[in-house]
């Protein structure tokens, strides 16, 4: 049975450009799906095909058992739609804005009247509620505009880089309705180019790069794929680089093999991939004391969503999007050229 | 848990329909209002620039003009009147077109089209709250051609009801300009474009007309297209039904029925220029 969101080949060129080339996905209800890929990478584009903003070049999705193409109004009805930019008039107040989104949900003007308040209340803007959203900060603009998106419960939503360009305490506070919504039953599909984030919020990750799926599984899975831990080692001098390196090379996979041990010779570290654990961490220590080499640091590391990332593209994702606008300015940020491709 | 998902209201059953179309139009209207109503500084302009033309066009142009075989100052005042109000609800033309192409490039419009609401409605919307500000425009406009010495039935006698029904006309005039700055606004780029794209056209239009001068002291060729201007029909209607001096003599169907010209015209610039935009605004692709 397909999911609460599905989509099968989804392609979407603007000119030259293909900001979708062939992208599926299962998103299975109440679970999150996290869309994660550096700016340009066709996340903002596959949400807005999802969400009946933009009609794909060929494919089909469904979203909430709908057809996107063929019912997008009924589609409408079922899906909430959170940005990166938030999407309130700025000359309405916090409560007209919820207002109006309420009646155009068809809520009657009371019904709207009352889960505004509610609404407002829960987004802790209850305060600011009677100002021009002009006013707000944009922690509180991006509240706003979560809240907009979950005036009526909407059994699939979509949020695009919630969190992007947030400070630390909002961006907590916007996980934990996040995690609220999910354990309500909510559907969730989530872009993001922060993998942190993604390994926090999502059950199941797709890795997006150049408008195509490149991976997708668990956190776990997919950090798996890179290889399990590793002991990095950062030595005083250079000249110990040689001696630690035939240590280490014991607790490598292949018990002798200096290959298996990685070497940056500017930073002296070594790095070495394990099974053992902890445990090993201190038999290493013991074994570099006993010959005496002096280390400035080690340390166990577990591979990251960004070491996944690396080694999937040969990039990381904040250096594709330098590539990609040479000004390190990621594109669709400016809301006057939205013809081009968002990332 | 929560108010999140446990309470939150279901999604009301679509009315569908007319009904929901002009449920949600009414929405999007009151939110332009209360958008209008908090920069006050645009209704300020919008007041200025109609009243500056009256004041200007009278007391400057007022002793040079012809009407008819009079050249008295006082007729050319009565005559103006109708063709200051026809471009003022003109004007509001490059409002609309703009706050449609400001609107379009914001992240509004991106939750207004992931609503399960009425696809004309934002258009709509746009063009009543337009329309009260046009009527509110004119309402000021005509105390102040009342305070400087217009007189309906100057020329010939009036009512209550043909003045109603001369403003009437302007005003749907106005909505119906106000679709094809719809169509322009959504047509441009950037709101700047919209405002110098919505005037630019006005400018002939309006003056290619009997709004400001005898039609039939124009050169021989402009002089249909200034009768069958739809502009000069509204112009006609207003000074006959107001009692203006100054008609046109002309026998050129609009001129000799100009408030079923006036009607017609403006009702098929709604219906081609308001099914035009909400076209181009469903495929838009943002």
């Amino acid at each position: 049975m397909p999911g609460a969101i599905h989509a099968e080949g989804l392609v979407k060129t603007f000119g030259d450009v293909t900001a979708l080339d062939g992208v599926d996905l299962d998103v299975p209800e109440g679970t999150v799906l996290g869309l994660l890929g550096p700016n340009g990478a066709g996340k903002t584009t596959a949400v807005r095909v999802l969400t009946t903003l933009l009609r794909p070049d060929s494919g089909t999705a469904t979203v909430a058992g709908v057809d996107v193409l063929k019912h997008p109004n009924e589609v409408r009805r079922s899906i909430g739609l959170s940005g990166q930019f938030a999407a309130v008039d700025e000359y309405l107040t916090g409560r007209e804005n919820l207002q109006m989104v309420g009646q155009l949900y068809q809520m009657r003007s009371g019904a709207a009247k009352a889960r505004a308040g509610e609404l407002l209340e829960r987004f802790h803007l209850a305060d600011a509620a009677d100002r021009p959203a002009r006013t707000y900060s944009g922690g509180m603009r991006r509240r706003l505009d979560l809240a907009a998106a979950l005036v009526v419960s909407p059994p699939v939503m979509f949020m695009d880089e919630p969190t992007t360009g947030l400070d630390p305490r909002n961006r907590q506070a916007l996980w934990d309705v996040i995690k609220e919504l999910v354990s309500g039953g909510t559907t969730l599909l989530l872009t993001t180019q922060y993998l942190e984030e993604a390994d926090h919020l999502a059950h199941d990750i797709a890795v997006v790069d150049h408008g195509k799926v490149i991976a997708r599984g668990t956190s776990d899975q997919l950090k798996a794929r890179t290889g399990g831990e590793r002991v990095e080692v950062v030595v005083h001098e250079r000249d110990a680089i040689a001696p630690a390196r035939g240590i280490l090379a014991r607790y490598g996979p292949g018990g002798r093999g200096l290959d298996d041990v990685s070497v940056e010779d500017h930073t002296r570290k070594l790095t070495v991939p394990v099974t053992g654990g902890a445990k090993l961490l201190a038999e290493v220590i013991r074994d570099l004391d006993a010959v005496g080499i002096e280390i400035d640091d080690i340390g166990l590391r577990r591979p990251t969503l960004d070491d996944v990332f690396i080694s999937l593209t040969g990039h990381a994702a904040e250096r594709a999007r330098d590539e990609e606008n040479g000004t390190g300015r990621p594109p669709g940020k400016d809301r006057t050229n939205r013809k081009e491709p968002a990332a | 848990m929560t108010s999140l998902t446990d309470r939150a209201p279901r999604v009301p059953a679509a009315r569908g329909g007319i009904a929901q179309s002009f449920a949600d139009s009414l929405v999007v209207t009151k939110r332009n209002l209360i958008r209008m109503s908090r920069i006050p500084e645009m209704i300020l302009f919008g007041l200025i620039q109609p009243v500056m033309f009256v004041i200007l066009f009278t007391y400057v142009f007022g002793g040079s003009m012809q009407i008819g075989n009079s050249t008295d100052p006082d007729v050319y005042k009565n005559f103006l009147m109708a063709g200051i109000f026809a471009q003022t609800v003109t004007f509001a033309t490059a409002g609309a077109g703009a706050g449609i192409a400001d609107d379009m490039h914001k992240g509004l419009i991106d939750r207004f089209r992931s609503l399960p609401m009425s696809r004309g409605a934002v258009l709509t919307g746009r063009t009543m709250a337009d329309l009260v500000q046009t009527a509110v425009t004119l309402l000021v406009l005509a105390v102040v051609a009342l305070i400087i010495g217009w007189r309906p039935g100057y020329a010939a006698p009036t009512n209550a009801g043909k003045i109603m029904l001369g403003f009437a006309l302007l005003l749907l005039l106005g909505y119906a300009f106000t679709w094809i700055g719809a169509l322009i606004g959504l047509s441009v780029r950037t709101p700047e474009a919209a405002t110098s794209g919505g005037l630019i056209w006005l400018f002939p239009v309006t003056f290619i007309s009997n709004a400001f001068v005898d039609s039939s002291k124009l050169p021989g060729w402009l002089q249909p297209v200034a009768e069958w201007n739809p502009f000069s029909a509204t112009v006609q209607a207003c000074r006959k039904l107001f009692g203006d001096p100054g008609l046109s003599p002309s026998d050129a169907w609009p001129m000799t029925y100009p408030v079923w010209a006036s009607l017609i015209y403006s009702i098929l610039i709604v219906v081609v220029f308001r099914t035009l935009s909400v076209r181009k605004y469903r495929r838009a692709d943002g």
